[in-house]
């Protein structure tokens, strides 16, 4: 009986381990912070991108309705692929555009807004990237659905045609 | 000659005491924050963008009088329990705290029972 157990413990250890590593290599390793939601949006001033004036959030989220925060750069190559869905959501009343200029050079995003539109009713600068982490974001870009002071939903990478339609069915 | 060259030395060293708490501080924060750009380096180590924001953040979170511990509440509010290299003792980390120990014990049971055996 004694002679068995032995073997058996080791085979069923490997057998273990392989299961556990096995899984462990579908699993991705890079960790995504939870699109947490409901939760209360950031209080925070900036800068606006036109008028260089100063803007604290409340002032600009202040109505009941659907705000989309979407944080771009003219340097950032995935930006370019959601322009035209920003553009498309800009036609809505029910959504208003709120655009965070990370890091960027003015000129270069200037000239960005005017090749490709500017969908957004305020662009705010976040220069040194520090808003961009008050909101709990980590990379451009990254967008958030907001409704009553509170994140409804966050989008992290490019939009497209699967979530504008997602949050076309949360604004109507 | 002697004489100048160490006052020269002291008058270099004045700036880095004066501001020798803060860094330190500022070091000690940022050496247990996880960058989230380039995982498995810690936002001191790292020079990605996101790492150089969270380090002007935490200069401006000290300036406005929060606490070490107050300023990790407030990235883990942001990016959950993953920034910390030291996670608190929790619901979803008390496995991570507890089984080194539970090993431990399992294997000090182990050995003691091989020893009562062999006596």
């Amino acid at each position: 009986m004694k002679d068995k157990l032995i073997p058996s413990i080791i085979i069923i250890s490997f057998i273990t381990i392989f299961l556990i590593f096995y899984k462990g290599l579908q699993e991705t390793s890079i960790y995504t912070p939870k699109s947490e939601i409901k939760k209360d949006i950031p209080i925070f001033s900036s800068v606006k991108f036109d008028s260089k004036e100063n803007i604290s959030s409340s002032e600009i989220f202040n109505s009941n309705k659907f705000y989309l925060l979407n944080i771009w750069a003219s340097w950032c190559v995935p930006c370019r692929q959601e322009h035209a869905y920003l553009m498309r959501l800009s036609e809505s009343d029910q959504v208003t555009l709120i655009g965070l200029n990370y890091k960027d050079n003015f000129n270069n995003a200037q000239n960005f807004l005017k090749k490709l539109g500017n969908p957004y009713e305020t662009i705010l600068l976040d220069e040194d990237g520090t808003i961009s982490i008050e909101w709990g974001a980590y990379g451009v870009p990254e967008t958030f659905l907001i409704h009553k002071n509170k994140i409804v939903s966050k989008y992290i990478g490019p939009l497209n045609e699967e979530l504008i339609n997602e949050i076309y069915s949360i604004i109507k | 000659m002697r004489i100048l060259k160490i006052t020269l030395i002291i008058l270099l060293l004045i700036p880095n005491l004066l501001f020798a708490d803060d860094k330190f501080e500022r070091n000690k924060i940022t050496k247990n924050l996880r960058c989230l750009i380039c995982q498995g380096q810690s936002v001191y180590d790292s020079d990605s963008d996101f790492a150089n924001s969270m380090k002007i953040l935490v200069d401006k979170k000290l300036a406005e009088g929060f606490s070490e511990n107050e300023i990790y509440e407030f990235f883990k509010e942001k990016y959950g329990d993953w920034i910390l290299y030291d996670p608190d003792l929790n619901k979803n980390t008390y496995i991570l705290w507890l089984l080194p120990i539970l090993i431990f014990l399992l294997g000090g049971a182990i050995i003691i029972k091989k020893l009562k055996f062999k006596n």
